[in-house]
């Protein structure tokens, strides 16, 4: 299925909750919407599954004007954060809803197929209430599935499981969303679950969509300093800086050289820095970064050491469980050649080429 | 502050007979005197019931609670001379932020001169300084939460100071900078602190010690180092780290050999594994890719790429059991259907039986 936005607005009172969306989601494919809390994913969903109206613009979906045409007469189906189920239905029954609608046949079959797909199947005879939160939004997303539709939209549907559930149900819906049955819409507010997720990502702010294309590429080359804020965390190291003569100058004496085809740049540049691009052990050619630990945080995979350096702030990631003292010196170590430069405006002017950062 | 003692089990229901019965299973413990602790694990585990039974909120159903060697089983959190901090801010709304901080040593009667300069420092080390004479309510729910804080900190003579999930209410850009106050302030003030949390960063930052609890046991104690390299129980290798450890089944022949699906491997080094069923635990961050055919080599079919920014998620099968490797973005990226090679064995390689480490 083909859904096209052009130049969608909403508007509640004096209020903008969205502004010239203009986007052609990939059919059949996961699109995340990925953006913080209020950056407008909600809205946009709601007027992909005509729950509204835009202010401006059209809704088309292969082609055909759907502007104003209410859910009802949509084929859509939802996931929402909260576990909405029919709690007098037992688990079986709240499954093969949108299957008995249909008048469906060999109901139990697909119902028992879906259940077990998603480690529900021993429950089918429980009610909603007696399930744990994890498993409840299993029963919504398998009747979600079973419902077939065309587009699904599912809006942060992981937030409110523990991560450990969160991680392997995500696993589980990529792979479903990969065989592109039908085009989904994922919002989220976190970027590494959309890197996980795969597919494409719209990265929104204030009611505006800022990029959109495949996720990965969206991640390595961020349009603009807004896109790169939005979709990193730890989030990207950002630093401002002079450029003259090839080199850019940091606060604090720093200097790096300019990649080549960046020689000419001059003025005011940002310049972008991943926090795992950075490293405690040097290599040749590398820019070196004295700095003071602030703080340690280890989330079990990886260390993220912020630091202060005289160019400022500064957070690196790395591989493993690693322990810096609160206060220590660390010196990091940069190649330049894995930056990121954005112009004076915040438009990205130079990406680096996919490295190996471990 | 108080060396913390634990020899208990507490069951919510009365005569358990079997392990679900119990909220918390037998358990014998012990929080050094100034040592920072977190209670971590799904909801469930028994971390909540554990902090209440250090608090006194709860009595244990059996066995007992020392504080520094004296029996406080049944006495009260005033008795116990316990400090609390909750996942919402508990503050009075009508007094200022001084008068707020003030209260827990009012309440004890110490002279005004200590207060004032116990109240500084403890607002100092929270940034609220600027903020002592502002009405508490109208400051912004973290604003409110950091009061919270520092009245759990606020007296120098508490046992403990416990924490329930503090940080839910602060905004996630916010967050690293309370951990950092508040590892800063356990380096000064050397106070006991038990933090119950879920959140794994937060207990790995937060903690000496992380306790990994699951269904009402306390299955390892120990750094986030020790956790990360030598989880001493499956729970843990899965619990810690994302993706947690891959998980392989083998039979062990008690003394070199190692069967993996259809191949033979033999252990390096001088370790051996006990004879049986063994599975081996090997996290994603260890598992690497070597050449088919060498030397140690397991072979294993590629199911799927990922690129998650910083690095590739390979996810791999091996003779029918899946596991999952971090790459680097270099050459040599294999694709999908490929066949390639995994060194399983090695230093960072875990041996487990009935989900205990062995070896």
């Amino acid at each position: 299925m083909r859904l096209t936005l052009d130049k969608v607005g909403k508007s509640v009172g004096a209020e903008t909750w969205l502004r010239g969306i203009d986007l052609e989601l990939q059919p059949d494919a996961v699109t995340v919407l990925l953006g913080v809390t209020q950056a407008g994913k909600t809205s946009l969903m709601r007027l992909m599954a005509g729950l509204d109206t835009p202010t401006t613009g059209r809704v088309r979906v292969d082609g055909k004007d759907v502007t104003g045409v209410p859910v009802r007469e949509r084929n859509v189906s939802m996931v929402y954060q909260q576990f909405i189920n029919y709690p007098s239905l037992k688990v079986f029954d709240n499954i093969a809803s949108p299957l008995k609608l249909r008048g469906d046949k060999d109901i139990a079959g697909r119902v028992k197929a879906l259940a077990d797909r998603l480690h529900i199947g021993a429950f089918l005879d429980r009610y909603p209430a007696e399930l744990s939160g994890g498993q409840q939004q299993r029963v919504a997303l398998a009747r979600a599935l079973a419902k077939g539709a065309p587009l699904m939209l599912l809006d942060e549907p992981l937030v409110n499981l523990d991560y450990k559930l969160r991680e392997g149900l995500r696993e589980e819906l990529s792979q479903l969303f990969a065989a592109g049955e039908s085009t989904v819409v994922y919002a989220t507010t976190e970027p590494a679950e959309a890197l996980l997720l795969g597919g494409y990502t719209a990265v929104m702010e204030k009611g505006e969509v800022l990029q959109y294309g495949p996720t990965a590429e969206v991640f390595h080359a961020p349009a603009s300093l807004r896109v790169a804020r939005a979709f990193s965390d730890p989030p990207m190291n950002l630093l401002a800086g002079q450029a003259s003569g090839g080199v850019l100058r940091l606060s604090g004496g720093l200097q790096l050289p300019l990649p080549a085809a960046m020689a000419q740049a001059g003025g005011a540049l940002t310049l972008g820095v991943r926090a795992a691009a950075l490293r405690t052990t040097a290599r040749p050619g590398d820019l070196a970064l004295p700095g003071v630990v602030e703080l340690t945080e280890i989330s079990g995979s990886d260390t993220y050491v912020h630091i202060s350096t005289p160019a400022g702030e500064m957070v690196a990631q790395f591989t493993g469980v690693h322990h810096f003292a609160l206060g220590a010196p660390l010196t990091l170590y940069l190649h330049p050649a894995h930056v990121y430069l954005f112009d004076a405006g915040g438009v990205l002017l130079s990406a680096p080429e996919r490295i190996s950062y471990l | 502050m108080a060396r913390i003692d634990l020899d208990l089990a507490h069951a919510y229901r009365a005569d358990p007979k079997q392990d679900s019965d119990y909220a918390l299973l037998p358990l014998n413990m012990t929080f050094r005197d100034g040592g920072a602790y977190a209670l971590l694990g799904p909801s469930g585990c028994g971390k909540t019931t554990m902090l209440n039974i250090i608090s006194g909120l709860v009595t244990p159903s059996q066995g007992t609670v020392m504080f520094d060697g004296r029996d406080v089983t049944r006495a009260t959190p005033q008795q116990r001379n316990i400090a609390q901090v909750f996942q919402f801010p508990v503050i009075y709304d009508t007094m200022t932020v001084a008068q707020n901080l003030a209260f827990p040593l009012r309440n004890r009667k110490v002279p005004a001169a200590q207060i004032k300069e116990r109240v500084g420092r403890i607002a100092e080390m929270l940034d609220l300084s600027g903020q002592l004479d502002q009405r508490a309510a109208n400051l912004a729910a973290d604003a409110k939460q950091k009061i919270s804080l520092g009245r759990g900190l606020v007296r120098p003579d508490v046992s403990a100071v416990l924490f329930d999930e503090p940080l839910t209410v602060i905004d996630p850009h916010l967050k690293w900078q309370l951990r950092r106050k508040l590892k800063q302030i356990h380096q000064e003030l050397k106070l006991t602190l038990v933090y119950v949390t879920h959140d794994q960063v937060e207990a790995l930052t937060f903690a000496e010690e992380v306790v990994v609890m699951t269904r009402g046991r306390a299955v390892q104690i120990g750094s986030a180092e020790a956790l990360f390299e030598r989880p001493r129980h499956t729970f843990v290798g899965h619990f810690i780290g994302s993706p947690g450890m891959n998980f392989l089944q083998a039979e062990s022949d008690g003394r070199k050999g190692l069967r993996l699906g259809s191949q033979d491997l033999a252990l390096p080094g001088d370790g051996s594994v006990p004879p049986g069923a063994v599975t081996v635990g090997i996290r994603p961050e260890y598992l690497r890719l070597v050449p088919v055919g060498s030397a140690g080599a397991v072979v294993a079919r590629v199911e799927r790429v990922q690129d998650i920014g910083t690095y590739l998620l390979v996810a791999v099968d091996i003779g029918g059991q899946p596991a999952r490797l971090r790459l680097g973005m270099g050459q040599d990226v294999p694709k999908a259907g490929d066949t390639v090679g995994l060194q399983v064995l090695g230093d960072h390689t875990c041996f487990y039986q009935n989900e205990e480490l062995v070896a």
